[in-house]
C-alpha cells in the first residue's frame, strides 16, 4: 500500500489564490484517481507562495481488472453501425463475439481491462489535473504552451512504501517529475531528494519552509501577540489580512516597529488602512492612550541583524505612505473647515451614480427627500434625517475616501464632527451603509436609520424602474443584500412602515408589487434559518398590500405556531375538504359560487351553527387583526374547528334541492372568505 | 571604476544606473539608449512595446526618462516627480531563471539578499491605453515596491508568443532606497567626492518646478487638443498606405513611425489630463482613442515582420550584384 507525495514547484503563487489551489489539486486527483479505479486512505494539500504539496495514503499498488460486456448491433446490421460500435468498444469485427438474442444474432464486445499499475495511473492523472487546473488566471511563459498561474519549475512525484520510494514516471512539457524539492529561496536553496511525506516536510522545515499554511498563521499570531504583549501593547487581529500575509512568506519572521510620532494623530482607522493596503502590516494598540502606536510586518528571511535593516525599511516606506495619508487628512479638513460637507458633496454631481440613474448628486437628493419622509415613521426628527442625508455621501468626494475607498462612512463621521454636524448626524454618515453583510450590525439611531433606509430603498426603487433587477447568480448592484438589509433594520428595530409609498416616492416608475415580491422571497430567504417556513409566509403575503414587514412577520409566526398544533392541524384539514369540495363543484358548473350564503336556507343543527360560527368567527378575527393581535385572530380561527366538523358529518352538501346546494357551496366560499381574513390557508402546503 | 567600488554600496544615482548598466549587457542585453520622445513609462519605448510583439528572441536593457505631468510637484515633493527615470530590460522568450537573473542585478547595485527582505508579491499589469496586459509580481524590498516584474501576455491586442519577461526599476525609488536618501531632490547624482558635486536637485528641481506649473495651468489646452487629433490623423494616414512603396517597389510597412504617433497622442492626453480639462466619462474615450492606435500600430508591425520573415524565405542565398 504505498503513499503518494507530489510537490508542483513554481514561481510565486499569488496568496489569494493559494489556499483554493491546495483544495483544488486535492479535489481533483483523489475524484481522477478515485475514477480510474485507485482508492487513497487519507489525503492533506498545503500550499506555500512557490509550491502546491498534496500527500495521499493507503494507494493500491495496482487496479483491479475490469471486465464490461457491451450490447452491440445484431449481426446483419448495416455496416455503418457495426462500424460505429467496433469504434466506440476500439475492438476489431473477429474479437466481437455473436450470440442469439430474442432479437436473433447480436453482437456483443466483451472489454477485458487489465488491472494498471498505481504509477501509471496516477502519471495520467496528475497530467490531466495540471493541464487543466483552475487557476483564476492563468498564464504562459518563455516559448512554451502550457498555462500555470506563474511559470512552473519543477514537479516531484513519488510513491513511497516501506521498501523505499520510487518516481512516478511523469514528462509534461519537457517539465520531467523526480525526487527533489527546494527550501527557502534564500536562506536554503539547495535541491534535495526526499523519500516521503514525512521526510518532505522535515526536510523543508529545516530548509526554512513551513509547509503548513495553518502552521504558518499560527507562529505569525504567536509571535505577533507576544511581541506586543511584551510592550504592554494589544494585537489588533485581522484574519484576512493574517491569511494573505501566511501566503507571502515560506518561513515567517515577525517583526515590530514603533510608527512615528507626527502620524500618531491620525484617525487609528487611517492608519489600520494604509498600513493594511500598502504595506501589509497589522496594527498593535496601546490599551492605555486607545490609539494605534506601532505595526508589525512578516518578513521571509531570518538576517544576521535579527530584521534591523529590514525593520528600518519598513518604517522608512511607512513614513513615505503615512505622509500621504497625512497631506490627504489635512486637505480634507481644511476643504470641509473652508466650505463644509455640503461643499464637498458639490463634486459629486459630476460622479455618475449610473447612466439611467443620474449622479450621484442626483441620487443624495433622493435619498434626503425619502429620509424626511421616513424620519417619523422611525422617530427621527425630518430636518435632522435630511441633513444627514445631504452630508452622509460627501465623504465619497474626498481625497481619502479616493485612496482608500474602503473608509468611505468611516471618514465621513470624522468630517461631519469637524464640520460641526450633531454626533446623531455624524454617526449616520459612519452607519447608513449598514449592513453590510448578513454578520454584520444593523444601525439603531433613529437618524442613522431613516438614512439606512432611504439609501436602501432608493437604490432598490430606482433599479427597478429601469429594469436592472438581479436575475440567477448576478446581482451586480447587491439589490438582494440592500433589500435584506432594509428587512432588518425593521424588523430588528421592530420598526412600523409600509413599504409601498416609499417604493413610489423613491421612484414612481417602479413596479412595486414585483419588487415587494422579491421582498417577500429575500424575508423567506432571511427567516428560513429560524425554522420559518417558506409556505407560511406565502400564505400570509399572498393576501397582498402586505408592505409592512414586521406586521407581516407577526402574522406569519402566528400562523405558524397555530398550524403546529392540533386546532390548526385540524382547522386545515376543514378547510382544505371545504376548498376541494367547492372547487370541484365550482368546476363541474363553471360558476364561483361567491355570493353570501343566505341562512334562511339553513337547516336548524349543524348548519345553522355554521353560519353562526362564522359570523362570530368573523368579527372576531376583524377585531383582532385591527388590534393587531395575531394570535387572537387564529384562535377565533381554530373556534371554526367544530362547526366545519360537525357540518361535515351530518349535512350532504350536493342536496337534491338546487337552491339548498347552491346556497350550501357559498356557505363553504364562506369558509374561504372568513379565514382569508387571516391567512390564504390554500396555500399552505403538506 | 575600482573592483572595490564594485563590490561595495554605490555613491550616487548614477552609479546605480552604470551597474545596471554593466550587469544586463553581462547578461547579454542589448544596452538601448532611450526613445527620443516623451513617454509615461519604459515600456512605451518601442523596444518594449513592438518587440514584444512577434516571434523573434530580444533582449535589450535601456533607462527612459518617463513623463507624468499630474505627479507634478513642484520639487517639493520627497517621492514625486512630473519627470523620472525607469530603467527597462526585456527579454523574449522570458529565460527559465529571469528572477534569478533579476535577484542578481539587486545584488550588483548593493543589496546585499542576506540582509534584506525581498519578495514577489502578486501585481497583474495592464495597460489600458496600450492594449496590453500579463501576470506578474512586484517586487518588495524591506515593504518597498523597488521594480515591477511581468510576463507579457498580450500586446496592442496580440497573443505575445514567444513570451516576453519585462522588468521595471522605479529608478529614483530604488536609488533613494539603497543611497538611504528621504528627500530624492538631496540624493547625489555624480559622485559626491567628485570635484563638481551634484544632487539631483541640482539637475532636476528647476524643471520640476516649471514644468510643474506647465502641466498644470499654463499648458494650451486648445493646441494640446488639436496636436492630439493631429498624431491621431496621422497615424491613420501612415498605417493607411498601401505595402508597396511605389518609390522603390519594395514592401515597406511604417509600423514605426506610426507608433510615434501613437505615444505622441498618449503624452498629449496625459497633458490635458493634467490640465483637468477631461471629465471622467471622456478620459475612457480617450484612454479607447489611443488604444484603437495601439493595436493597429501592433498589427503593422506583426505584418512587417511576416512581410520580412517572408522576402527572406523568398530569398534564400543574396541576391546576386546587380540583380
Amino acid at each position: 500500500m504505498p503513499d503518494l507525495l507530489i510537490e508542483l514547484f513554481s514561481e510565486e503563487i499569488p496568496a489569494r489564490m493559494q489556499a483554493r489551489a491546495a483544495q483544488d489539486l486535492r479535489r481533483l486527483m483523489t475524484d481522477g484517481l478515485v475514477e480510474r479505479g485507485v482508492t487513497y486512505a487519507h489525503a492533506a494539500a498545503f500550499a506555500t507562495p512557490r509550491r502546491l504539496a498534496l500527500a495521499l495514503t493507503g494507494l493500491p499498488e495496482a487496479t483491479r481488472p475490469v471486465r464490461e460486456e457491451r450490447r452491440g448491433p445484431r449481426a446483419d446490421a448495416p455496416q455503418k453501425a457495426i462500424e460505429g460500435f467496433l469504434r466506440a468498444t476500439g475492438l476489431t469485427r473477429e474479437q466481437l463475439e455473436e450470440r442469439e438474442d430474442k432479437k436473433g444474432r447480436v453482437l456483443f464486445a466483451v472489454i477485458e481491462r487489465p488491472g494498471r499499475n498505481v504509477d501509471e495511473v496516477v502519471a495520467e492523472t496528475l497530467e490531466e489535473v495540471i493541464r487543466s487546473f483552475p487557476w483564476p488566471k492563468s498564464m504562459r511563459w518563455g516559448a512554451g504552451a502550457l498555462r500555470w498561474v506563474r511559470p512552473l519549475h519543477s514537479i516531484l512525484c513519488i510513491l513511497h512504501d516501506d521498501q523505499g520510494a520510487r518516481v512516478v514516471p511523469l514528462e509534461i512539457d519537457g517539465i520531467r517529475a523526480g525526487d527533489v524539492a527546494r527550501g527557502h529561496r534564500f536562506m536554503a536553496p539547495e535541491p534535495f531528494a526526499v523519500r516521503s511525506f514525512e521526510d518532505y516536510a522535515a526536510r523543508l522545515e529545516a530548509a526554512k519552509v513551513v509547509l503548513d499554511p495553518e502552521e504558518r498563521k499560527r507562529r505569525i499570531m504567536a509571535d505577533a501577540a507576544s511581541l506586543a504583549f511584551a510592550q504592554g501593547l494589544e494585537l489588533v487581529e485581522d484574519p484576512g489580512l493574517l491569511e494573505e500575509v501566511a501566503g507571502l512568506v515560506e518561513w515567517p519572521v515577525t517583526l515590530m516597529g514603533p510608527i512615528a510620532p507626527e502620524f500618531l494623530d491620525l484617525p487609528p482607522e487611517v492608519l489600520r488602512a494604509s498600513m493594511k493596503e500598502h504595506q501589509k502590516f497589522f496594527s498593535v494598540r496601546n490599551p492605555v492612550t486607545d490609539r494605534i502606536e506601532q505595526f508589525v510586518t512578516v518578513a521571509n528571511v531570518e538576517t544576521p541583524d535579527h530584521g534591523a535593516l529590514i525593520l528600518a525599511g519598513n518604517r522608512k516606506v511607512l513614513s513615505a505612505r503615512l505622509s500621504d495619508a497625512k497631506f490627504f487628512w489635512e486637505n480634507d479638513l481644511r476643504a470641509v473647515r473652508e466650505k463644509g460637507l455640503e461643499g464637498m458633496a458639490r463634486k459629486l454631481a459630476n460622479v455618475t451614480f449610473h447612466s439611467r440613474l443620474g449622479s450621484q448628486a442626483e441620487r443624495i437628493a433622493r435619498i434626503e427627500a425619502l429620509a424626511r419622509e421616513i424620519a417619523p415613521l422611525v422617530g427621527a426628527k425630518p430636518d435632522m434625517a435630511a441633513e444627514a442625508a445631504r452630508i452622509a455621501k460627501a465623504d465619497l468626494a474626498s481625497e481619502m475616501v479616493y485612496e482608500f475607498p474602503e473608509l468611505q462612512g468611516a471618514m465621513g463621521r470624522r468630517y461631519a464632527l469637524e464640520a460641526g454636524h450633531a454626533p446623531e448626524v455624524a454617526a449616520a454618515c459612519a452607519e447608513h451603509y449598514a449592513p453590510l453583510g448578513p454578520s454584520d450590525a444593523v444601525p439603531t439611531a433613529p437618524v442613522s436609520v431613516a438614512v439606512a433606509l432611504a439609501d436602501k430603498i432608493d437604490m432598490l426603487a430606482g433599479f427597478w424602474a429601469i429594469d436592472e433587477k438581479p436575475t440567477g447568480s448576478k446581482d451586480p448592484f447587491a439589490l438582494r443584500r440592500a433589500a435584506l438589509g432594509v428587512i432588518r433594520i425593521v424588523l430588528e428595530n421592530d420598526l412600523r412602515l409600509r413599504l409601498r409609498p416609499l417604493f413610489a416616492k423613491a421612484d414612481p416608475r417602479c413596479d412595486a408589487d414585483d419588487l415587494m415580491a422579491f421582498f417577500a422571497e429575500r424575508l423567506k430567504a432571511h427567516l428560513r434559518a429560524e425554522g420559518v417556513r417558506h409556505d407560511v409566509i406565502d400564505a400570509c403575503f399572498a393576501l397582498g398590500g402586505q408592505d409592512d414587514v414586521a406586521l407581516l412577520v407577526r402574522r406569519v409566526r402566528a400562523l405558524q405556531a397555530f398550524l403546529e398544533q392540533d386546532d390548526g392541524a385540524n382547522l386545515l384539514a376543514g378547510y382544505r375538504r371545504a376548498a376541494n369540495i367547492l372547487a370541484a363543484e365550482e368546476k363541474k358548473d363553471g360558476v364561483e359560487y361567491s355570493l353570501d350564503p343566505m341562512p334562511e336556507l339553513a337547516e336548524p343543527g349543524p348548519e345553522r351553527a355554521l353560519f353562526e360560527a362564522l359570523d362570530r368567527a368573523e368579527a372576531e378575527i376583524a377585531e383582532a387583526l385591527g388590534a393587531e393581535d395575531f394570535a387572537r385572530a387564529m384562535r377565533a380561527m381554530a373556534a371554526l374547528r367544530g362547526p366545519i366538523d360537525a357540518f361535515f358529518e351530518a349535512v350532504v352538501v350536493n342536496a337534491p334541492n338546487a337552491a339548498v346546494r347552491r346556497n350550501r357551496l357559498c356557505l363553504l366560499n364562506r369558509i374561504r372568505a372568513v379565514t382569508r381574513q387571516a391567512a390564504d390557508l390554500s396555500l399552505i402546503e403538506g | 571604476m575600482t573592483q572595490a567600488d564594485k563590490s561595495g554600496a554605490p555613491r550616487s544615482f548614477q552609479e546605480i544606473i552604470l551597474r545596471l548598466q554593466n550587469y544586463w549587457a553581462s547578461k547579454g542585453c542589448a544596452v538601448l539608449q532611450p526613445y527620443d520622445m516623451e513617454v509615461g513609462a519604459g515600456t512605451f519605448h518601442p523596444a518594449t512595446t513592438l518587440r514584444a510583439l512577434g516571434a523573434r528572441p530580444w533582449a535589450a536593457a535601456y533607462v527612459q526618462p518617463s513623463r507624468r505631468p499630474t505627479d507634478g510637484r513642484y520639487g517639493d515633493n520627497p517621492n514625486r516627480l512630473q519627470h523620472y527615470y525607469q530603467y527597462q530590460v526585456l527579454i523574449k522568450p522570458s529565460p527559465p531563471d529571469l528572477q534569478d537573473l533579476y535577484l542578481g542585478s539587486l545584488e550588483a547595485i548593493g543589496i546585499d539578499l542576506a540582509h534584506h527582505d525581498v519578495r514577489f508579491v502578486e501585481d497583474d499589469w495592464e495597460s489600458p491605453t496600450l492594449g496590453a496586459w500579463g501576470l506578474g509580481w512586484e517586487v518588495w524590498c524591506d515593504g518597498m515596491e523597488v521594480s515591477q516584474f511581468t510576463y507579457f501576455q498580450q500586446v496592442g491586442g496580440h497573443d505575445c508568443r514567444p513570451v516576453s519577461g519585462e522588468l521595471t526599476y522605479g529608478l529614483e525609488r530604488l536609488a533613494m532606497y539603497v543611497l538611504g536618501v528621504d528627500h530624492v531632490m538631496d540624493m547625489p547624482f555624480n559622485d559626491p567626492d567628485a570635484p563638481i558635486a551634484l544632487s539631483y536637485g541640482d539637475v532636476f528641481r528647476r524643471a520640476e518646478r516649471e514644468y510643474s506649473r506647465w502641466n498644470f495651468d499654463v499648458a494650451d489646452t486648445e493646441m494640446l487638443l488639436r496636436h492630439f487629433e493631429d498624431a491621431e490623423r496621422e497615424c491613420a494616414a501612415i498605417l493607411d498606405q498601401p505595402a508597396r512603396d511605389p518609390k522603390t517597389g519594395r514592401t515597406i510597412i511604417m509600423a514605426q513611425p506610426a507608433y510615434d504617433q501613437c505615444i505622441k497622442a498618449s503624452h498629449l492626453f496625459n497633458l490635458l489630463d493634467a490640465r483637468g480639462v477631461i471629465s471622467p466619462t471622456e478620459r475612457q474615450a480617450y484612454i479607447a482613442r489611443v488604444r484603437a492606435l495601439a493595436k493597429r500600430c501592433a498589427d503593422a508591425f506583426v505584418a512587417a515582420e511576416e512581410a520580412e520573415a517572408a522576402e527572406e524565405a523568398g530569398q534564400g542565398a543574396p541576391a546576386p550584384v546587380g540583380a
